[in-house]
């Protein structure tokens, strides 16, 4: 039982981070009807930006304290995301409004391939590890009530968190903040929100920003496990079914997508694994999100797909 | 002044319905395979065949696979790659386990296995549309990424899922050389580019583009969806099992399934949507496009980095290698969102009316 818990519990945690991922394909679905792939490359991108200028600016300026030189770095990754954001906007976005939603893909595919070739020219190919001083250790809990306790992954437990706040704090800019409304007034319908004044382009600025300081924190976390190496940029595949499970224009669909996912492959590969090979974690992730596809095909929290000839 | 159809009258249905009613268009066909099968082996040196033809062939027949399904049918998939691994590894459970089956047997038969899986895995477009068909399908690709690595019958016991397979022997004929496979490739490609022609101009062909446009008043008209995305995804499958099966057994000689991953999946789509989507002469534009330019990039580069005077490291120019093909895609998707096919037909209309356009 004891063990039952632990994994429910490590699955819910690291379905939180794949529902961070899953926010950003969302935040731009729902506003530019954008199926960004190179959500991925932009978790890569920021991972590295922030591993590697934490390096640099202690040398440059003779910071010493670890804090200071981490915010600092973490301070150009958001200005570097917003570059980033708008650059996608200006020079490509805007000039395919209107595609189908294939087209869009294959260009956000092209995106992925520059942002990985200047990420990597810009900052290195190697392995680079990022330290925000999460504690490592794991600790034990509920020792009183079961035998031996359950072991908790501390790091886990604040990346969680982390993704939490990320997400509420989300919702009340979508809900409350005049920026979130009009944002939310494009994702409904294009026209009508341009047509009460709202500048589209800027909107989308906007979201590509958003979307990349999500990138910024997943990456920030899973860089932390992982270290920021190429292979971040699978953790985009990894959210995938994520987000179709959700819904692709739902942030709530987002994350409870990533606690049922999460919660799916890590008992899945726990108590199915072993007789089959193991290994099996991403695929089972997918087949999980098509049979709920199968029951409610616009995902669990999706707008209604209504067909009319 | 060469292109141009007045004055040829049609005074039979059977002259309407030819595959390509135009005379030029016919002509220029025939030539183009003339010259593919005799021009080209003379012309070429061996490099040329082992780098760029052969894919190019290869993966043209891959991407008409995809332009069936994605062209024509309107059914997004990400799991090309799939059904490629899928007629490669059957073709080769064929080869190795039934004593004297002939190679191209075995990859014919690797095809329609490849069909039969894609039947398993399409069934769920009868309920799931557009990006959520298109995400869902990479369960396809996972899934068999995964089968090929893990479970050791698929591959005969072979670790880590590497397989080889020596010369191909077809009728006392042995593809070995270059120019044996690119002949042998081309051979397949142009009866299976026929059967694709003809197919899409058929009763079945129509129905899938009837889904295509509006998959709710194709079936008020009384199209089966259910049937026509199926077949779609069997003839699709089919295609690219074939073209897996030739890419392991022809091209590689000994692969194991990261030949057939994800990237491949993505790879074939560009293809398609670069080179046009139904059209089938955007599978050919698009694999042209995707195998040239790489290798193109890759001589060109350390040749700029010289005459600039920079000393361009390996690593720097793979980076701008990938720099430069992702922008060009960006590019290409801006300036003609439709393919490069599309500009092949607007290049053809002015030409029926050149020298005199108005």
């Amino acid at each position: 039982m004891a063990f039952f818990l632990e994994t429910l519990l490590g699955g819910l945690m690291s379905g939180m981070l794949y529902s961070l991922v899953a926010l950003g394909f969302v935040l731009i679905f729902k506003a530019s009807g954008v199926f960004n792939f190179a959500q991925g490359a932009m978790v890569l991108f920021a991972a590295l930006a922030m591993a590697r200028f934490s390096e640099w600016i202690p040398g440059w300026l003779g910071i010493e304290s670890l804090f200071v030189a981490n915010v600092l770095a973490f301070s150009v990754a958001v200005v570097i995301m917003f570059i980033v954001a708008w650059l996608i906007e200006r020079l490509a976005l805007r000039h395919l409004v209107n595609q189908e939603g294939a087209t869009l893909l294959m260009a956000t595919l092209g995106i992925a391939y520059v942002l990985d070739g200047i990420g990597q020219t810009i900052f290195g190919s190697d392995i680079y590890k990022i330290d925000v001083g999460m504690p490592k250790e794991p600790v034990m809990m509920l020792e009183s009530v079961f035998e031996g306790g359950i072991l908790i992954n501390k790091e886990d437990f604040i990346a969680a968190l982390i993704a939490a706040l990320l997400v509420i704090s989300l919702s009340i800019f979508f809900q409350k903040t005049a920026t979130g409304r009009a944002l939310r007034a494009v994702a409904d319908d294009h026209q009508a929100a341009q047509s009460i004044g709202i500048p589209l382009g800027r909107i989308w600025v906007i979201v590509w920003c958003v979307a990349g300081i999500t990138a910024l924190v997943a990456g920030i976390i899973w860089g932390s496990k992982l270290g920021a190496q190429f292979s971040l940029q699978t953790v985009a595949l990894r959210a995938l079914p994520v987000v179709i499970l959700g819904g692709l224009t739902s942030v709530p669909g987002a994350i409870i997508g990533g606690l049922i996912i999460g919660v799916g492959e890590k008992l899945s590969e726990v108590y199915l694994g072993p007789f089959v090979g193991g290994g099996i974690e991403i695929w089972f992730a997918y087949m999980l999100a098509l049979v709920f596809l199968l029951f409610r095909p616009q995902g669990l929290f999706g707008e209604k797909i209504i067909d009319r000839v | 002044m060469f292109y141009r159809e007045n004055g040829q009258f049609k005074t039979t249905y059977k002259a309407d319905q030819q595959a390509f009613v135009i005379p030029q268009d016919r002509w220029a066909i025939v030539a183009i395979v003339v010259f593919a099968f005799v021009g080209v082996p003379l012309l070429v040196d061996e490099y040329m065949f082992r780098a760029i033809l052969v894919p190019f062939l290869i993966l043209s027949l891959a991407a008409l696979g995809v332009n069936i399904l994605v062209g024509y049918c309107g059914q997004i998939t990400l799991g090309a790659g799939a059904s490629m691994a899928v007629g490669a590894y059957a073709a080769y459970n064929f080869l190795v386990r039934v004593d004297g089956m002939p190679a191209l047997a075995a990859i014919l038969l690797g095809g329609l296995v490849a069909a039969a899986a894609g039947i398993v895995f399409g069934a769920p477009s009868l309920r799931v549309r557009g990006l959520y068909l298109a995400v869902a399908t990479l369960a396809a690709q996972f899934f068999w990424d995964w089968a090929f690595l893990r479970i050791k019958w698929f591959t005969n016991n072979s670790s880590s899922g590497n397989v080889s397979v020596s010369d191909i022997n077809l009728l006392g004929w042995t593809v070995n050389t270059p120019t044996d496979k690119y002949l042998f490739c081309l051979g397949i490609l142009v009866a299976f580019t026929m059967m694709a022609k003809n197919l899409l101009r058929g009763n079945m062909g129509r129905q899938w583009m009837a889904i295509r446009d509006m998959d709710v008043a194709a079936a008020v008209i009384g199209i089966r969806p259910m049937y026509a995305k199926l077949t779609a995804f069997a003839v699709s499958s089919f295609y690219l099992g074939v073209a897996g099966a030739l890419w392991g057994f022809v091209n590689l000689g000994s692969w194991e399934p990261a030949a057939f991953s994800i990237d491949r999946s993505l790879q074939l789509l560009f293809m398609v949507i670069i080179g046009g989507l139904g059209a089938i002469s955007g599978g050919f534009f698009g694999a042209a496009f995707i195998v040239i330019l790489p290798i193109f990039l890759n001589q060109m580069l350390p040749l700029v980095g010289g005459l600039l005077g920079l000393d361009v490291s390996i690593a720097l120019a793979a980076h701008v290698e990938i720099i430069i093909f992702g922008s060009l895609i960006v590019f290409f998707l801006i300036v003609e969102p439709h393919g490069i096919a599309r500009l092949w037909a607007t290049g053809r209309e002015k030409l029926r009316l050149w020298p005199f356009p108005h």
